[in-house]
């Protein structure tokens, strides 16, 4: 029994050198057809502006016919897409387009024999793709059922092992008579350009039901890619769930056939999905911009191809969708690199800022009189660099830089010879971090047996971030130590030290 | 009578071995994994209304007796009835919080939403989460304490908070029998003991539950109930009877090494076969 997979494995390996044999015996004596076309057409111009326009507005019909088609399918492969990428399945995508190519040939070869000419009919050939892209998941899965084989070994054999078979066909369907004119090889790279109303009714239709099987199952869906043991346990039927998910990803490959391709279809599943993540963090969302960003990206990529027609559509709306995905890697709100850098910078800001006040505090609280709250002290002293130096281990530059921003931010005032004088304001945060700072130290030596790891240390109160009761001990502990720490400045006190300021100032 | 036990004997054995007024019952239960086996011929009737700690060491099979339970992996022979059914009959009966790290917690949903998860099921296909179903989720976070983290993206909660999270996710299920995966795994003392109180809560309304439990010292405080277990199982009773050193060296000592043995030959024997 334990023999079997291994013999799996081992055919396998042998259909695929067979299959690479045949690629190369019957490669050699073609040469493509393109190679005979005159150089200067195929240079890149400009288009004119009434190219432009005539694109914009939509004015083309075949424009329109391909913009609607390619647009809807953007939609229904960013919402299916999402779901793959939460999976993380990403890669299973590529493994079911590349799956798809004996399929159509295959579709092809039996179309022709059933009625020489009629090979060509675009719904037969979509259906041999879709039976083959499935062939693909479940060859995939019984790999992985049966095989100790990891899952990226497995989806590398199956996917090279099927586009190598579809390449061989591919070749073999061109000594059929009709075969050579099929246009096979434009389901590889996507020719948009051919697209008639007739197909962009299929895609139409396809990627309705598509969405419209994701909205209604989008509860099931969700559970299926967050928790998969928890929704077996419910009675959710996991396989079938998980099938029909790949079902769909093999609908949205069959439709960007013709558009984008099987090579670059993965691409419309994938980049708007990973693109949104950046957008939003709840799932809703997520799905909504994720088929805005796969709909706009496929509409702009037409068009841009539109307006050059040396270029081939496909490549273009993968590219739109790569820069679409490059904007929301910088400049989403949620996850964004800009964002995210910004909140790093606030909290280094954040964190210095206490340094320095914190310093400063335990600077000038031996100097103050004991009996009395210290915080309104603090404004009465004047304090030099030098002085706060080997309060911490910071650089001269860094501490200069620190006083600037206390300085910018009014928590302190300079003074004659490079001293610095704390403000009203800044006396008081430097109180509350300070207090902070000594409950935190309180804190994880009374309950030292709680990992601090588990607590929350970027917020910025102590109070936000521990239970209630454990706060009030704290205090309590904190007023003993620190007599003066916990009591909240008044204004009349305020009052009196500013008195007491001036006449400290005028002596 | 003696018609009565022709005409139905199949039945009433299982009724014998499988009272249906116990909760859980385990009957000859074996699981392998890859032909091995994780755990063998365990029998074990779960008492009502009671916590439940299932002890043993690492790889000892903790998780996949309650995997095998919920049909989670194929069982390689026994069989489980749940309140006298199987399982698949008696899910809405049953909650469940799988281990912590089972999951990917960078997922985009907060706390609420996968509270709401527990309710699936009862919201049934393809109908959406209702306002009055998100009050009951809300409901449930509230008992654990996390009502003001209801909105928060779950990777943005503590180690803690995302255990209650998981917790709250089983209550909504409103289940008589609870099997928990090492919920006290990496939790903070406040978590715990959050966690101990509904645990008892649980058990007040006459629910059983069962729970993976790592920490030896805390197993008589927290449990009336343990079931002590090493592939196979050592004893189960009362904390007070059966969590015993004598009991506890059985479940930890030489014993794994032993059990280990046997397995291995077993397996070796098989294949070859």
């Amino acid at each position: 029994m334990n023999s079997i997979p291994a013999w799996f494995g081992f055919v396998l390996v042998v259909v695929a050198v067979w299959f690479g044999q045949l690629e190369t015996v019957t490669a050699a004596p073609r040469h493509d057809a393109p190679a005979s076309r005159s150089l200067s057409r195929d240079r890149l111009e400009w288009p004119s502006w009434d190219d432009v326009s005539r694109t914009l507005l939509l004015r083309d019909y075949n424009t329109r016919i391909v913009a609607i088609g390619t647009t809807l399918l953007g939609v229904a492969a960013g919402t299916v897409g999402v779901f793959m990428l939460l999976r993380k399945r990403s890669l299973l995508g590529d493994v079911v387009s590349h799956s798809t190519l004996p399929g159509i040939a295959i579709a092809f070869i039996v179309m022709e024999m059933i009625e020489p000419g009629r090979g060509k009919w675009l719904p037969g050939l979509l259906i041999g793709a879709l039976i083959a892209g499935l062939a693909g998941i479940v060859c995939t899965k019984l790999i992985l059922r049966y095989t100790r084989i990891k899952e990226d070994a497995a989806l590398a054999i199956v996917l090279s092992v099927f586009f190598g078979a579809g390449m061989s066909l591919f070749k073999a369907v061109q000594y059929i008579p009709s075969g050579s004119q099929a246009g096979l090889n434009h389901f590889i790279l996507g020719k948009a350009a051919s697209m008639v109303s007739a197909d962009v009714w299929i895609i139409a239709e396809v990627s309705i039901v598509i969405v419209a099987i994701t909205a209604l199952l989008f509860k099931e869906f969700s559970l299926l890619s967050f928790d998969e043991k928890f929704a077996a346990s419910q009675g959710w039927p996991i396989f079938r769930l998980d099938l029909l998910l790949m079902l769909l990803v093999a609908g949205v490959t069959v439709i960007g056939l013709q558009s984008v391709g099987l090579l670059l279809v993965v691409a419309m599943l994938i980049t708007p999905a990973a693109a949104a993540r950046f957008w939003t963090d709840r799932l809703g969302l997520t799905t909504l911009v994720a088929a805005l960003l796969g709909g706009g990206g496929a509409f702009c990529g037409v068009l841009i191809s539109a307006m050059y027609p040396r270029l081939a559509a496909g490549p273009v709306i993968v590219l739109t969708g790569v820069v679409f995905f490059l904007v929301s890697m910088f400049f989403g709100v949620r996850r964004g690199i800009v964002v995210r850098l910004a909140t790093h910078r606030q909290l280094k800001a954040a964190v210095g800022r206490q340094h320095i006040l914190r310093a400063l505090f335990e600077f000038l609280e031996p100097q103050c009189d004991p009996n009395l709250p210290t915080s309104p002290q603090l404004v009465n002293h004047i304090v030099s660099a030098s002085d706060l130096r080997p309060m911490r281990s910071w650089t001269l530059k860094r501490l200069r830089h620190l006083l600037r921003a206390a300085e910018r931010s009014d928590f302190i005032t300079a003074v004659r010879d490079g001293g610095y004088r704390l403000t009203v304001r800044g006396a008081e945060l430097a109180h509350r971090v300070v207090r902070n700072h000594r409950l935190w130290e309180l804190y994880l030596i009374e309950y030292a047996d709680i990992a601090p790891s588990h607590v929350d240390r970027d917020a910025d109160d102590i109070e936000h971030i521990l239970a209630a009761d454990v706060v009030e001990s704290l205090e309590r502990l904190l007023s003993q130590r620190y007599p003066h720490m916990t009591v909240p400045p008044s204004p009349h006190v305020i009052d009196a030290t500013s008195e007491l300021t001036t006449r400290q100032s005028a002596s | 009578m003696i018609r009565s036990v022709l005409t139905q004997p199949a039945r009433t054995r299982i009724e014998n071995e499988h009272p249906a007024s116990s909760p859980l019952s385990i009957h000859d239960m074996t699981v392998a994994y890859h032909r091995k086996p994780v755990i063998w011929d365990i029998d074990y009737t779960a008492p009502i209304g009671k916590l439940v700690a299932i002890v043993g060491p690492n790889g000892a099979g903790k998780s996949t007796l309650i995997n095998a339970v919920l049909d989670l992996v194929p069982k390689a022979s026994g069989e489980v009835r749940v309140f006298g059914e199987e399982y698949h009959k008696q899910r809405n009966r049953v909650g469940y919080v799988p281990q912590r790290e089972s999951v990917d917690w960078d997922f985009p949903v907060n706390a609420l939403n996968v509270v709401a998860m527990g309710l699936y099921r009862k919201i049934g296909w393809c109908f959406p989460v209702r306002r009055r179903h998100r009050q009951t989720a809300m409901e449930a976070l509230d008992r654990v304490g996390m009502a003001d983290y209801a909105k928060r993206q779950i990777s943005q909660l503590s180690g803690g908070q995302q255990q209650r999270v998981f917790l709250a996710r089983a209550l909504v299920q409103d289940a008589d029998l609870y099997l928990m995966d090492e919920p006290f795994a990496g939790v903070d003392a406040s978590t715990e003991r959050a966690i101990v109180e509904i645990l008892r809560e649980l058990r007040e309304r006459g629910k059983t539950t069962l729970v993976v439990h790592h920490d030896l010292q805390t197993v008589t405080e927290y449990f009336d109930h343990v079931l002590l277990l090493n592939m196979r199982l050592v004893a189960t009773g009362p904390t007070s009877e059966v969590f015993t050193r004598e009991n506890l060296r059985k479940t930890y000592g030489g014993k794994l090494a032993l059990l280990d043995q046997v397995g291995h030959k077993m397996t070796l024997g098989e294949s070859g076969r």
